[in-house]
């Protein structure tokens, strides 16, 4: 078994005396696509708060692979290799796709002040570089015909993937996706899972946060289980699907039904 | 020739203060195209106009060694206040700023035996010529495009539309948003500088509120699509009062209902190319779709 890329270790956070997580560990294999889920509230996207520097946990601690991720702003995080998506779009709308994605290349783009005020060679051999990787990365997630339209006349799926593909431009060890399929129709979701499959097997690292049993099940190597801020389980998807404490806390009364459609993914 | 010379004799003040209306919008622009409204630039005028006229006057400092330091004098107190405020956002910027503003006014006020007070400081020496303006607005113009095509560029962009999905794709928000701030200062200092050797004299109450206003009316009107917007918010802002001698009583709300109209109606201000290529019914971007 590899070294763990993303470990959390015993993490609490607590708004005021509201215990959103509590104790929660689990650990990221580099080169997986890997799941948490849990009811609404359970504290998910508070996890990814905490990953991304937006949050710092209240005790505990973070580690990529196997330094710490506390202290640290945002920013910096994203430059230590963990880009994320978010739940609630969050795509630059008065940018082209283009420029979106040109946006997360910002560490990247090696060239100094002089070099971009005199438009000296370097600089612009980085800006083509950059330019066509955007597209490259565009179209993976199949959105580099529209790479010059703007971000705000997308529809919701497409804006979903620009935000991926945003964060693929960071150079993630690491990519987070915050319900990647939120709002998406049926014929999106394929295509989004062939997509993140193709994802991952070009070397990226994928944790995600999802609803959506079908995905997740048909993605997923690992899935932790969070209910009212702890993990209650862990597992494959066979195991997850079979444990009797997520299927009270979670799958419960619809249990039936997930695991229907969840076969219908495998 | 004639002509000119009659017309340059009448009108030089005018067309110089076009140029140092133009540079000061061109200040605040750079704060606002990072997202942040803040209301120092007025203030950063005065220190760079009363650092350089204190340099030339008290200490016969070459201009060019007093424009360096009218410069840097406002980029140094960027940095300081800077730290502090830029955590701040919205209108609560605007107010820290505004205050910060109030602090330089009264510290000229107070520090009599260096800025003369209230009665401000006379008998500047002329040294600004009609290129050092026009070689400004060209410079500050070429920097300020050259940014915008860069990543810095985009980086302000980024910050401006959503700040923490910014610093997520890298970019350090707050090195970002003081960078804006400083070099905005040093380029109100420069208009400071420029301005006090042009017109003789400076007096606290040329950078106090009304200025800072002023300042904001110009770029909004102009709008901050492009750097096209603040010159041309700056010309008419300057060029108004000329015409508008006999209402020049009421400058100041002339001036204030323009900021109201335009954030109303046209809240992108005049220079907004997209709105401009709708209304000619040009394709405007590449790749639209029917």
């Amino acid at each position: 078994m590899s070294a763990p890329l993303l470990e959390l270790n015993n993490v609490s956070r607590h708004f005021g005396g509201l215990k959103v997580l509590q104790d929660v560990s689990f650990t990221v294999r580099p080169g997986t696509i890997s799941g948490l889920i849990g009811p609404n509230g359970a504290g998910k996207t508070t996890v990814f708060n905490l990953i991304t520097g937006l949050l710092p946990p209240t005790t505990g601690d973070i580690l990529l692979d196997g330094a710490t991720l506390l202290g640290r702003k945002p920013h910096a995080i994203t430059r230590a290799g963990v880009a994320r998506t978010f739940q609630n779009i969050r795509i630059f709308k008065e940018m082209t796709l283009l420029e979106n994605v040109i946006v997360g290349m910002h560490r990247h783009l090696h060239y100094g002040v002089p070099g971009l005020l005199m438009a000296l060679p370097g600089y612009r051999a980085a800006e083509r570089r950059a330019r066509d990787r955007a597209r490259e990365l565009l179209s993976w997630m199949k959105l580099d015909h529209k790479a010059d339209d703007l971000a705000d006349n997308l529809s919701y799926g497409a804006q979903r993937r620009l935000e991926i593909a945003r964060a693929l431009a960071t150079e993630p060890r690491l990519l987070l996706l915050d319900e990647p399929v939120a709002g998406m129709n049926s014929t999106e979701k394929s295509e989004l899972m062939r997509e993140i499959v193709a994802i991952q097997g070009r070397g990226y690292t994928i944790f995600m946060i999802e609803h959506d049993m079908r995905f997740v099940m048909g993605l997923c190597e690992e899935i932790s289980v969070l209910n009212f801020g702890k993990i209650i389980a862990h597992g494959g998807p066979e195991q997850i699907r079979s444990d009797p404490q997520v299927i009270e806390a979670y799958l419960g009364r619809e249990d039936d039904e997930v695991s229907v459609s969840a076969g219908g993914a495998a | 020739m004639d002509s000119f010379d009659n017309f340059w004799s009448i009108y030089s003040n005018l067309v110089l203060s076009l140029g140092v209306n133009a540079l000061l919008a061109l200040s605040i622009y750079l704060t606002l195209s990072c997202g942040m409204l803040a209301m120092a630039n007025a203030a950063f005028m005065g220190i760079g106009a009363y650092t350089s006229s204190i340099l030339t006057m008290n200490y016969g400092w070459p201009f060019s060694a007093a424009l360096a330091a009218g410069m840097v004098a406002p980029v140094l107190v960027a940095l300081v206040i800077g730290r502090p405020t830029l955590r701040l956002s919205g209108v609560y910027l605007a107010m820290a700023t505004l205050a910060f503003g109030e602090v330089v006014r009264l510290t000229v006020l107070r520090a009599e035996g260096l800025t003369g007070g209230a009665l401000g400081l006379n008998g500047i020496p002329q040294l600004t010529q009609w290129w050092h303006v026009l070689l400004s607005v060209v410079v500050v113009l070429f920097v300020l495009a050259r940014l915008r095509r860069s990543r810095i560029g985009r980086a302000f962009e980024a910050i401006k539309e959503d700040e923490t999905a910014a610093g997520l794709m890298g970019i350090d928000v707050n090195g970002h948003k003081m960078l804006a701030f400083a070099l905005g200062g040093a380029i109100a200092g420069l208009a400071g500088v420029l301005n006090a050797h042009l017109t003789f004299f400076i007096g606290p109450q040329e950078f106090g509120f009304d200025r800072g206003v002023e300042i904001l009316t110009m770029t909004i009107l102009g709008g901050i699509n492009s750097l096209f917007g603040p010159v041309i918010g700056a010309v008419i802002i300057t060029l108004l009062p000329e015409l508008l001698r006999s209402f020049k009583d009421y400058r100041a709300v002339a001036n204030g209902l323009i900021l109201v109209v335009i954030v109303l109606f046209m809240p992108k201000g005049l220079w907004n190319p997209a709105w401009l290529r709708r209304r000619v019914g040009l394709r405007g971007r590449k790749g639209v779709t029917p």
